[in-house]
């Protein structure tokens, strides 16, 4: 990871007007691009933080393999957009292995929804990361991010994944700007469809 | 991801948080904003007087973790002695929507607006 520039002097501070934190997560294996992504849109270089877990802390159901560690520690890095006078979106890198879920929870309560960020060399890495959100019911998009010629289509990439259809797909570089926005507006897109679709049929 | 905290002192975040290891339901998230209702005064536990300084613009927790490199578990500790004291004040969401509930459609209009400004 090449995001550890905590720097005060660079410190970029909100508006005084700011009032609304949002966030959106981007899930994804090692070396997929969630900070690249992070960084082309961000106001702010990435930052990092850490959040440990007690044992105490740990739901029920996420207690599994951290029995007997009095803490676990899990890395994330972030980054920040704001959207105009009130309202501050975060970006958030989270990795997507199964070990990291217990994090999961705490990152993702209140979060508009996630971004699963794939790599066709590594596409398994990512089918734990959708079950899981598949599970929660947190609304999200695949992007797969692609750094040379395409080898794989879309039709592909959804078969691999068993993707519902619903689950909008697409293809970005997550290294320009214009491309990491979009994937970031297709997903506020899908939100606001399954939003307005829910406020119809309630 | 290295954990920067490998070489920090665990005595150290004890002391910070008196010993305390988590809150209860404190209401505060990540991107919980935090303002300074005053300036440090002297005396002042130094993380405390570190907060107060960082917001005297609005500061999310999770920045304020990044800044201190304290985890955002010991961090939401220390921001609760101070709304407690009254030192500072917490700007939470409009609405916290559960994990399963979408936000409404009006509130991501004006997000995808501010992301097509960018």
């Amino acid at each position: 990871m090449d995001s550890r520039t905590s720097d005060p002097v660079t410190r970029v501070p909100l508006r005084s007007t700011a009032t609304t934190g949002l966030k959106i997560v981007i899930v994804g294996g090692f070396g997929v691009g969630k900070t690249t992504m992070v960084r082309s849109v961000s106001e702010i270089r990435p930052l990092s933080t850490e959040e440990t877990m007690t044992s105490a802390g740990v739901g029920i159901d996420d207690a599994r393999g951290v029995e007997g560690k009095p803490t676990t520690t899990v890395a994330f890095d972030f980054g920040r957009i704001s959207l105009n006078d009130e309202m501050v979106l975060y970006l958030f890198g989270a990795p997507g292995q199964e070990r990291f879920w217990f994090v999961w929870d705490r990152l993702f309560t209140g979060t508009l929804g996630a971004v699963v960020l794939v790599d066709t060399r590594r596409l398994a890495d990512s089918w734990y990361a959708i079950d899981r959100l598949e599970h929660h019911g947190m609304p999200f998009i695949v992007a797969h991010n692609q750094f040379g010629e395409p080898t794989h289509t879309l039709d592909q990439i959804r078969d691999a994944l068993d993707l519902s259809a619903d689950v909008p797909l697409i293809t970005c570089d997550a290294r320009q700007r214009e491309s990491s926005k979009g994937v970031l507006i297709t997903l506020v897109n899908h939100l606001h469809a399954l939003s307005s679709a829910r406020q119809v049929t309630s | 991801m290295s954990p920067r905290l490998e070489d920090e002192n665990p005595d150290r975040l004890y002391m910070v948080t008196g010993g305390r290891s988590d809150v209860t339901d404190d209401g505060l998230d990540m991107v919980t904003l935090i303002v300074s209702e005053c300036d440090p005064t002297p005396g002042m536990q130094s993380e405390h007087a570190r907060i107060l300084r960082l917001c005297k613009n609005p500061t999310a927790v999770v920045e304020i973790s990044s800044e201190l490199r304290m985890p955002v578990s010991v961090v939401r500790i220390l921001l609760c002695d101070l709304l407690d004291m009254g030192r500072i004040t917490a700007r939470t969401p409009r609405q916290a929507p559960a994990r399963t509930r979408l936000p409404d459609p009006e509130m991501l209009k004006q997000v995808l607006v501010g992301l097509q400004n960018l």
